[in-house]
């Protein structure tokens, strides 16, 4: 049985990681794609519309991925979360449904358009095209948030007779309060991916002296949206996710810091290596009292460690929890640095020639993937041990008829699977950037 | 309440069995009805805007029945574990093949992607019969609500079945036949030249095969699932339901002959219609039928509760105006026939 638990959670975590790593940068370059699109009907200048159908190439690839990831996702509540989704199915089974109602529709059928129906359309209407394709992709992710949030903090449900949750209020499930500020800051950090990816790809032509027009269009428009995107990271929706989870999570939070013992006028914890065990941190680097007052606004409130949850109520992998919160809230802060910094550059009129902040740039473009899935690692791993938050424990939600072994064969066939579409997709990408934007008619 | 939810999700299935089904279609005949690249881009022309959108009628559905039948989703993609991850397999070797194919010019890149895509479009469509097939003659239930079938074991019916045994197999052939006939007749109609020539002969083939297997999985299947006799002989007004099939498959024919390519495919249509919708019949009240009926799930015990069910009404009919629109919309913008020369927009350059 414990076998099958841990296999059906790796199932699981492995498929929803590796789908994440698509529509992150499909939901921020819809942003930007419409963005160019509103530019180059406001000015008419066919530079832009260029520059969108590069990205566009490069958005098609990442979609098809999506999508074909994104497939197994719907099936795996059912597959190998049988008892979970009997349980709970009548409630997230609304927002589910609901995304695929009402986005993915949406989302295909316009992408459809966008890609292929250009010169059907006009410029209007592709702009509509466009913009129907970001409205798509951006409610799929409040949805699908949103059924996230449940299980982070239920809302809006009763227990009927038979044990399954029952939906009590509509509203309750949809504008649940955890899933409008998660939402607000996961899409934040997907508008980070797409700026680092735009402008990383600036970046490159500029360095190697290729399509050069374009690539200031890149840099310019990922470093300005990206400065901003980097500041509503941390503030607010990164600082209120973590009010959130001190108010309904607490043994989260103090297991996210590596807080053991409670303290009146907790350290924010830089550095240092939780040891379960002995219950304490190696070589900590803190920062005295911070933490209290970042959660509290108060330098010498109380933090609730560990010390205070009965030891069942502990998530039940906290240094990789711990790692992953530090690596987000870490990356975070070198996001806001790097963007800031080439946005002064960018206004000083040096960005475009500053050789060491375009590497840098290049150089960042993996980054916000690793925060994005970081950061989701932490919110399901600091869920643990609970399936539904207060409500279900994980291992009682599990397929009871799918043996570890059928599980085992399934988890490789994706990986294996999985390995093949990595490949393709860098293969792919890197073909579209090789060969570049449509080169500018000669005037 | 739960009767509508019922037919709300049989009838998201149909959709998605027209609307995938002539590009699974199109994907199965792919390497017999195209021959040089041009043609294949051609074919694949005639479905690239939409086959996603067709696909996520599968989503939709699957969706609908989490929340509409949770207990069902539950049970049936837990029992079905193997043959469901078979075929997001499938599906996704087939998306990367639609998605991928144009992307690269080189003499082993494309007939690489044909391949697969017309192997996975093949299997898919025998699966996705035979699972229709598992669905009608009823699963190893248990009181637990729960069950697991390997994929196959004596290929017998039986106490200890897999997935796949004789009675499935034949659904699953069927469900090929009759989906190479739906595909060939969508090629058809939006392609010209040779590739319509030979879509055309395919359909006609694959009429003649319909025919026979329709004939033969309706005898044998009145013997496995005692259910549909009994249905059809308390409600008579279901016959029109198989005569939907009878006379879209004439229809078929007819247009085949006549040479009116968008009717032929419209008569297709029905026949699918008609026969996914006998087949429900036949088996309502249940949803999932058991080798020891007692425990068989029906729409009372799988059902979710009453407040989200009426609320589930509320947005459902909305967004089906909602996707109906966009359905519309996207069809008429590529109405008409693909040019064996028009290259997908987005290959220029080249
Ligand atoms: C580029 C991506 C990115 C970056 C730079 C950050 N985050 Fe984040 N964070 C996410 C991307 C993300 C995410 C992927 O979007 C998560 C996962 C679940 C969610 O809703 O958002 C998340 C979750 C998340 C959570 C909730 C975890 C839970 O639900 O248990 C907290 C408390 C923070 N973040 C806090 C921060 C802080 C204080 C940051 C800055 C210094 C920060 N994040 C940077
Ligand atoms: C709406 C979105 C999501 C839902 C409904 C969801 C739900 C779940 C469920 C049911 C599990 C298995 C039970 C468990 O081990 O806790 C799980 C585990 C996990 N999910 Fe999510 N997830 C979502 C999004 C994501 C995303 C986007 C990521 C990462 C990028 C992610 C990462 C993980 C990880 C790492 C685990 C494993 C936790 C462990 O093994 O302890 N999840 N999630
Ligand atoms: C368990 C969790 C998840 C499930 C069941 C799921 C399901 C799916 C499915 C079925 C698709 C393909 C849609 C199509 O055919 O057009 C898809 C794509 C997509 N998903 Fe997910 N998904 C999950 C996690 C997430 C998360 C956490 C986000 C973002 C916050 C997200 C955002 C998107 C977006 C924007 C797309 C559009 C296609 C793309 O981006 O490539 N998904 N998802």
């Amino acid at each position: 049985m414990d076998e099958a638990l841990d296999v059906h959670r790796l199932h699981f975590a492995f498929t929803v990681t590796f789908h994440y790593i698509f529509p992150q940068l499909t939901m921020g370059l819809a942003l930007l794609l419409v963005y160019l699109k509103t530019k180059a009907l406001r000015t008419g200048d066919e530079h832009y519309n260029r520059a969108a159908r590069f990205w566009a190439r490069i958005f098609g690839i990442n979609f098809a991925l999506g999508v074909v990831t994104g497939i197994p996702m719907e099936f795996q509540f059912g597959t190998n979360w049988a008892e979970f989704s009997k349980s709970a199915g009548g409630v997230i089974g609304q927002t589910l449904a609901m995304e695929g109602v009402f986005s993915f529709f949406l989302e295909s059928s316009f992408l459809g358009l966008f890609l292929f129906g250009e010169k059907k359309l006009g410029r209007v209407g592709h702009w509509w095209a466009a913009f129907l394709v970001w409205l798509g992709s951006w409610l799929s992710g409040y949805l699908i948030v949103a059924t996230d949030a449940w299980m982070q903090h239920p809302a809006g449900y009763t227990l009927g007779p038979d044990g399954q949750f029952q939906l009590a209020s509509f509203w309750g499930l949809v504008v649940n309060q955890w899933a409008l500020w998660q939402y607000a800051h996961n899409m934040v950090g997907a508008v980070q991916t797409g700026c680092f990816v735009m402008a990383a790809v600036g970046a490159f032509y500029l360095l190697t002296s290729q399509h050069e027009q374009y690539a200031r269009t890149f840099v310019r428009t990922g470093v300005l949206v990206g400065a901003i995107a980097a500041a509503l990271q941390i503030f607010p929706t990164g600082d209120l996710q973590g009010r959130m989870i001190a108010k309904h999570q607490p043994p989260t939070l103090a297991a996210m810091e590596g807080l053991f013992v409670s303290e009146q006028g907790a350290p924010l914890v830089i550095l240092g290596q939780p040891d379960v065990q002995k219950r304490r941190l190696d070589n900590p680097l803190v920062v005295p009292r911070a933490l209290s007052f970042l959660t509290y606004q108060s330098w010498s409130a109380n933090v609730k460690g560990l010390d205070s949850f009965p030891e069942e109520q502990w998530p039940d992998k906290i240094p990789l929890l711990y790692y992953s919160y530090h690596v987000m809230a870490g990356l975070g802060t070198i996001f806001l640095a790097v963007m800031v910094l080439a946005a002064w550059l960018l206004w000083r009129g040096t960005l475009y020639t500053s050789r060491a902040m375009l590497w840098t740039l290049l150089l960042c473009a993996p980054l916000p993937y690793i925060a994005n899935t970081a950061g989701w690692m932490t919110a399901e791993l600091g869920r643990q041990p609970w399936l539904i938050y207060g409500l279900m424990h994980t291992a009682k939600g599990i397929s009871p008829r799918v043996a570890a072994g059928n599980a085992w064969f399934t988890l490789l066939g994706f990986m294996g699977m999985y390995a093949v579409l990595t490949i393709l997709w860098l293969f792919l990408i890197h073909h579209e950037i090789e060969r570049g934007p449509e080169p500018a008619v000669a005037e | 309440m739960e009767t509508i939810w019922f037919c709300l999700v049989a009838i998201m299935i149909a959709m998605y069995v027209l609307l995938d089904g002539f590009d699974l279609g199109a994907g199965a005949i792919h390497l017999l009805v195209a021959k040089t690249d041009a043609e294949r881009r051609q074919v694949l022309a005639s479905i690239a805007p939409v086959w996603d959108g067709n696909e996520v009628w599968l989503l939709a559905a699957g969706g609908v029945l989490y929340f509409a039948f949770p207990a069902l989703y539950a049970s049936g993609f837990s029992g079905f574990y193997l043959p469901l991850m078979i075929v997001l397999w499938l599906l996704i070797l087939r998306g990367s093949a639609i998605e991928f194919r144009n992307h690269i010019q080189s003499a082993i890149w494309a007939p690489l992607w044909d391949v697969l895509f017309c192997a996975s479009s093949l299997l898919l469509a025998v699966f996705y019969g035979a699972a229709l097939g598992n669905v009608v003659r009823g699963v190893p239930l248990d009181a637990s609500g729960y069950f697991f079938e390997p994929l196959w074991t004596n290929f017998r019916l039986g106490e200890e079945t897999g997935i796949l045994d004789w009675y499935t197999i034949l659904v699953g052939v069927l469900a090929l036949a009759a989906l190479v006939m739906h595909g060939g007749l969508w090629v058809q109609w939006k392609t010209r030249g040779a590739v319509n020539r030979r879509a055309g002969r395919v359909a006609g083939q694959a009429w003649g095969a319909v025919i026979a297997l329709t004939a033969l999985v309706t005898a044998v299947t009145l013997r496995v699932q005692p259910q549909v006799a009994l249905n059809f002989r308390t409600w008579p007004w279901g016959y029109f339901l198989p005569l939907l099939a009878v006379a879209g498959l004439a229809g078929a024919g007819w247009n085949l002959v006549r040479k009116n390519e968008r009717m032929a495919f419209f008569s297709s249509c029905l026949y699918l219609v008609g026969m996914l919708t006998s087949v429900v019949f036949g088996v309502y009240p249940m949803v999932l039928p058991a080798r020891n009926p007692v425990h068989a799930l029906t729409i009372a015990n799988a059902k979710a509760g009453a407040y989200g069910l009426k609320i589930g009404l509320v947005w459902w009919v909305i967004g089906m105006i909602l996707t109906a629109g966009y359905f519309t919309f996207v069809y008429r913008s590529f109405a008409g026939k693909v040019e064996a020369e028009e290259k997908l927009q987005d290959s220029w350059g080249e």
